[in-house]
């Protein structure tokens, strides 16, 4: 993975003198909320319901154990023994006092993270597939790119003060896992005719209140020109992206308001201003970057498949762990692992200190040291030898990570809501624990099969429910929580934003709502294989309306 | 009827003003009954966010429960007790009320 050189060490010790010189200052009474308040923003420091929250920056999700150590480590010391892992593959901590985010941030530094650029009006982290570098279907790993992109825009003076948030995903497969349509810029990471790398590039995409599928605005960009071309999209959105009103001023609003066609031109226009010229990228630094990103050497470990067969016969719970949470890696003896923080019940995404740090040792013993955090609030192992899948399991067991429910209905993406957020209008975790508990068997999950169900807790739609097959959106209707659900929103290659079946329903009768949403596909689907997102595609929503509204007069 | 809550600067600490400070509990926060009392209220919020005592002042709806006070909307609910979902943090967890300067 990407290791710090020198001019990053030195940035990162600066930014953090100089944000605790901000502290101090602020504690002391020589700067004024309004004052602060912004210069917080920029280091990732928010002002929750309860306390602080510090949001730290993962960039693309990727991190080693010493780094899940370290996060562990500061929940203990700092925090309340928890940290929450983030749809943007980042991660909160929700407790910290101000007075400690200095010192918080001198922990993060000793193992290169940081906090810069995870709030404000800037470019954000720039996400990636989580199973980059180890998927069997990828063309190349997107991570390279990711890093060339937050180099590019760390306090890039240009794009600081943008209308609104911007951000960026990229894929380097055709099966996209990082929703990169639902993002400003998407980016999946291609090869043409020639084989020669390049990306296709999807612009204004994006959920909160107003829902967007990002277009696809160049079939093939050069992977030399993803600066200049990225450049050339931020100059214009920093041109004309509206200012008047934040609820208008996100790219999506832009694409949709000035229309593909034109806004691909003035694009287009500025690109051919930038292209070869200072930001076309030397094919000798894609290659540095490409070399901090090189695989782990994988020694062959054909022992595996023997141990996995004997071992799928001696424990049900691992055969059923290892049809659902692991997938096939591009080297045969290997895989890659996802680690469910969904287990039945719990908060979706959080982890405890001794968690960080049981599955850092994990890491390190079984895993080349590597980890991600997926978008889906769950960590990854990439790269598993086969022949130690059982003793990963067992380990996982031990710590109460090993729930078999990726990509099932249990797997739910849910925003921290109203038991954490200061925006939030409904509470979002006890929707998703009780959703859980209701669905606890794994059999039954595994015979209604991939289900994405996503929650947010209020219009910004961090939870993602826009585009989950199921979408739950909290509102706050005459002081009591109201939930709305959406059907048939997907977030892959095949990006869909749901529809509103109808009216709300209580905090009491959601989940029965959703059972009789998974019964009515059930009886409907034309055979197991059909997914809830193909069978809702081919029938619609009358069906799903009538189970859920027929005993009603008026359905609003 | 209202009181006047806010969050302590240092550690951000929910705090609602009671008997001349800011206490971490709302129970016996001081209770605003007329548009006079919320003036004054207020302003004591607005000197305490001046002087760098606390962050993000509001005066909240409240009602009295046998003797306590209690927040009427959801949200100030919760922040005065914590998570729904983790009662074994926040101010729920505490066996007493604290109370603060």
């Amino acid at each position: 993975m990407y290791r710090y050189d020198e001019f990053d060490h030195d940035f990162v010790k600066a930014r953090v003198a100089e944000f605790s010189d901000q502290v101090q200052r602020r504690l002391a009474g020589e700067i004024t909320e309004d004052q602060f308040r912004p210069l917080r923003l920029m280091n990732g420091v928010y002002l929750q319901l309860h306390a602080y929250m510090l949001r730290i920056a993962v960039p693309y999700g990727t991190l080693n154990s010493r780094q899940l150590r370290m996060l562990g480590h500061i929940a203990r010391k700092y925090d309340k023994g928890y940290g929450h892992f983030t749809t943007r593959q980042n991660i909160q901590f929700n407790w910290p006092a101000l007075s400690d985010i200095p010192a918080i941030l001198a922990d993060l530094a000793s193992v290169e993270m940081h906090a810069i650029q995870t709030s404000g009006n800037c470019i954000r982290n720039v996400t990636a597939d989580h199973f980059a570098g180890a998927a069997a279907d990828e063309v190349a790993d997107p991570r390279p790119y990711a890093e060339i992109l937050r180099q590019w825009s760390s306090v890039h003076p240009e794009f600081s003060y943008l209308p609104r948030k911007f951000k960026i995903a990229v894929t380097g497969a055709e099966r996209d896992r990082a929703a990169i349509q639902t993002h400003d810029i998407g980016l999946h990471l291609k090869k043409n005719a020639a084989g020669e790398l390049g990306f296709a590039v999807y612009v204004g995409g994006g959920q909160g209140r107003t829902p967007m599928v990002a277009k696809k605005i160049r079939d093939f960009l050069p992977e030399a020109e993803l600066l200049s071309y990225c450049t050339a999209i931020l100059r214009v959105y920093n041109l004309y992206g509206r200012r008047d009103n934040k609820y208008k001023a996100r790219i999506k609003i832009l694409v949709h308001e000035t229309g593909v066609e034109e806004i691909t031109r003035q694009i287009e226009a500025e690109w051919q201003e930038l292209k070869d010229a200072e930001l076309k990228l030397p094919d000798a630094d894609i290659q540095a970057i490409n070399a901090y990103f090189a695989p782990p050497a994988l020694p062959d470990r054909p022992e595996g498949d023997a141990q996995v067969k004997q071992a799928r016969l001696d424990s049900k719970s691992f055969s059923e762990w290892l049809d659902q949470n692991v997938i096939t890696h591009r080297h045969p003896d290997y895989a890659a692992v996802t680690i469910s923080l969904k287990g039945i019940g719990e908060v979706p995404g959080d982890a405890s200190d001794s968690q960080m740090e049981a599955v850092a040792d994990i890491a390190e013993k079984y895993a080349f040291d590597e980890l991600r955090v997926s978008h889906e609030q769950n960590l990854i192992l990439p790269h598993v030898a086969r022949a130690d899948l059982k003793a990963v399991h067992d380990a996982l067991v031990e710590i109460d990570l090993a729930t078999a429910n990726s990509n099932l209905i249990s797997d739910i993406i849910s925003c921290p809501g109203l038991d954490y957020c200061a925006l939030a209008t409904a509470r979002s975790i006890p929707v998703a624990q009780e959703i859980s508990r209701r669905f606890a068997s794994l059999e039954r999950q595994r015979e209604i099969g991939e289900l994405k169900l996503k929650i947010s807790g209020c219009i910004n739609a961090c939870g993602h429910h826009h585009v989950g097959h199921i979408g739950i959106l909290g509102v706050e209707k005459k002081g009591s929580e109201l939930y709305q659900v959406t059907l048939g929103g997907s977030a892959d290659e095949n990006t869909s934003v749901g529809e509103i079946i109808g009216r709300g329903f209580s905090s009491e009768e959601i989940t029965d709502a959703i059972e009789q949403i998974v019964d009515t596909y059930l009886g409907l689907r034309l055979n197991p294989s059909e997914r809830f997102i193909d069978a809702y595609r081919r029938v619609g929503p009358a069906p799903f309306k009538e189970a859920l509204y027929a005993g009603e007069t008026k359905a609003a | 009827m209202k009181v006047l809550t806010a969050n302590r600067l240092s550690d951000g600490i929910a705090v609602w003003y009671a008997d001349g400070g800011w206490a971490e509990t709302v129970s016996r926060a001081d209770i605003a009954h007329d548009k006079a009392a919320e003036d004054r209220l207020e302003a004591i919020g607005a000197a305490a966010a001046a002087n760098n005592e606390v962050v993000d002042v509001n005066l909240i709806d409240v009602t009295v429960i046998n003797g306590v006070v209690e927040p009427v909307r959801l949200r100030e609910k919760i922040r005065a007790a914590g998570p729904t979902i983790r009662t074994d943090i926040g101010k729920q967890a505490s066996p007493a009320p604290a109370r603060a300067a």
